[in-house]
């Protein structure tokens, strides 16, 4: 690095400082919000920091007594576990084998672009066919429907995971085994599956996610708590008439942690997979 | 082993997930070819065939044309702005400063928070009576009176784009950091040691290195941005006075509040040709940049 004069540091520190406050202010304000009693929120001029903290809300929020708030937000966020953890499942379990082949075949690798090709397929072009099928079947306001829509999303975002990830398994080590007289399944039990354990896990927490931010199915296949989702769960209160934005601010917290958390360990895995993906394809 | 039993096994092991995609994707799809040209409604009846109806009548209704003009200017004004700010983040999180590990980790957090939360979060933000933005620009004495962001067709837009940026520019930001990261340490210096100014720096020795991730990037923004609907039917629903309507929006209140299936389809297949156009020309990029570098 070559050196810099003094006021372009200072200026670089202060660009910095400008930046670190641009990010993080919004982020710290919704919690901030979560732990502030009312009056501090709708005080003017504003509280910008509680005068006592009041973790309250996230008692009402995680508590199941009947009709309550938390109710209906406890059942949303097993609802959003259940669809997200169903349809991560699946995901795999179909992408999984296809990723392989298309990986070790490339003469069939135009199929594989064909499905990513309809990753970039914008939701509202299946909405109303979905709709029609999900009422036929009686699977509206169902987890196990709307997990089956969510393979729609996750179904092309795994393959494409999963096909760079055993692009990067050498397959001399598999044509060694065959060699060795080991039968296909075995090689992929033995020997590729558990060297793609790492990839596989990371594009299960990624496929999850998805799921677990994903807003518009979920508005139109869903209605009440036996199938909501946490985001549509959230769109309610920010768009209902709740006035206390502190428990608002609250359910936005508890839905955002897992992504936060995961971001922000697995920050290596997911720019590597952004780059490599937006350049390669 | 015999390369046509290699071909068979694959095609045996894609199967799943062929089945699948066909099942709820490409059933679906034509499906909603198939309703474009009815007038089905969304529940009850199954509709008769009326021909190119639905289609005239959506591009020659003025719904639609200011529905694309209000997505045009979203997402022009959100991907330009997210351009611009990331590449000057990226910039920046090159250079040598205190702290700059933890700050590009930080970056991850926006692009981590889900889209519904970051909506409702900057819904709060902008609240007429309450809101953190009235409060701020009020005491430090930039306005006068609480205004109402979101409830006033002049600023609702701008008051979207704005949170819509926030949550995406990091992304872009990242992307132009990894391969500002991939510029040779050298080519800097000689440039440098050949008198280049900062811009001419930028221009001729860097952006070669940035253009390729950063086209991919605003192809990618772009049609992220075409498609939008989940920021925006959480902060406005579209309103005030339809100011904020985007052609997702458009097409789930023609199918679904209004339950016209018919016409609904025809215009999420509008909307789908012009993504299409969009991801066609993201492919060509892909290609290019593939062949340069």
């Amino acid at each position: 690095m070559e050196r810099r004069s003094l006021t372009a540091s200072v200026l670089v520190h202060l660009a910095a400082l400008l930046l670190l406050v641009v990010i993080l202010a919004p982020v710290v304000w919704l919690f901030v919000m979560s732990i502030s009693s009312t009056p501090d929120l709708i005080a003017k001029p504003l509280h910008w920091w509680p005068g006592t903290v009041d973790l309250s809300r996230y008692g009402v929020l995680l508590s199941s007594v009947a009709n309550s708030a938390g109710e209906a937000f406890v059942a949303s966020l097993f609802n959003s576990i259940k669809v997200a953890g169903m349809a991560t499942v699946a995901a795999l379990m179909v992408a999984v084998p296809s990723a392989w082949a298309v990986s070790r075949t490339p003469s069939v690798g135009w199929s594989l672009y064909a499905v990513i090709a309809t990753y970039m397929l914008p939701p509202v072009a299946l909405a109303v066919p979905l709709y029609m099928t999900l009422a036929w079947a009686g699977l509206l306001n169902n987890v196990f429907g709307l997990a089956l829509v969510y393979l729609t999303i996750l179904a092309p975002f795994t393959t494409w995971l999963m096909k760079s990830g055993f692009d990067s398994i050498p397959r001399e080590i598999e044509s060694a085994a065959t060699m060795d007289g080991a039968r296909l399944d075995q090689i992929l039990r033995l020997i590729t599956l558990p060297l793609a354990a790492p990839v596989m896990a990371t594009a299960a927490l990624f496929a999850f996610l998805l799921a677990w931010d994903e807003f518009f199915y979920a508005l139109l296949f869903t209605s009440d708590q036996r199938a909501k989702t946490l985001t549509v769960a959230i769109a309610d209160l920010a768009g209902g008439r709740v006035s206390d934005y502190g428990l608002i601010a609250t359910a936005g917290v508890l839905a955002a942690l897992p992504p936060l958390i995961v971001g922000l360990f697995m920050q290596r895995a997911l720019i590597a997979g952004l780059t490599s993906g937006g350049v390669k394809g | 082993m015999t390369s046509t039993w290699i071909t068979t096994r694959a095609w045996l092991l894609m199967l799943p997930l062929l089945i699948v995609m066909v099942a709820i994707i490409g059933w679906p799809l034509v499906d909603t070819v198939r309703l474009s040209f009815t007038d089905a409604k969304l529940v009850g009846t199954e509709g008769s065939f009326v021909g190119l109806d639905n289609y005239v009548k959506i591009l020659s209704g003025s719904n639609f044309q200011r529905t694309l003009i209000t997505t045009f200017w979203f997402a022009v004004l959100s991907v330009s702005a997210e351009m611009v700010i990331g590449v000057l983040a990226a910039l920046l999180l090159n250079q040598q400063f205190y702290g700059r590990s933890i700050l590009r980790a930080l970056m991850i957090l926006p692009w981590a928070l889900p889209t519904v939360v970051n909506a409702t979060l900057w819904r709060l933000i902008y609240n007429p009576e309450y809101g953190a933005l009235n409060a701020m620009l009020m005491q430090f004495g930039l306005i006068d009176a609480y205004r109402s962001w979101l409830g006033e067709p002049g600023t609702a837009l701008a008051s979207l784009i704005v949170a819509d940026c926030w949550k995406n520019f990091p992304l872009v930001a990242l992307i132009a950091l990894a391969a500002l990261q991939a510029v040779p340490r050298d080519i800097t210096a000689a440039s440098m040691v050949d008198g280049a100014g900062a811009w001419s720096r930028f221009r001729f020795v860097i952006m070669p290195y940035l253009a390729g991730p950063l086209m991919v990037a605003l192809v990618l923004r772009t049609i992220e941005a075409f498609k939008v609907f989940d920021i925006i039917w959480v902060m406005t629903r579209g309103g005030p006075a339809n100011s904020t309507r985007t052609l997702s929006i458009l097409v789930y209140q023609e199918a679904f509040s209004f339950q016209r299936a018919g016409s609904g389809a025809s215009l999420a297949l509008i909307v789908t040709l012009l993504v299409t156009v969009l991801a066609v020309a993201y492919a060509a990029l892909i290609r290019k940049s593939a062949g340069v570098s």
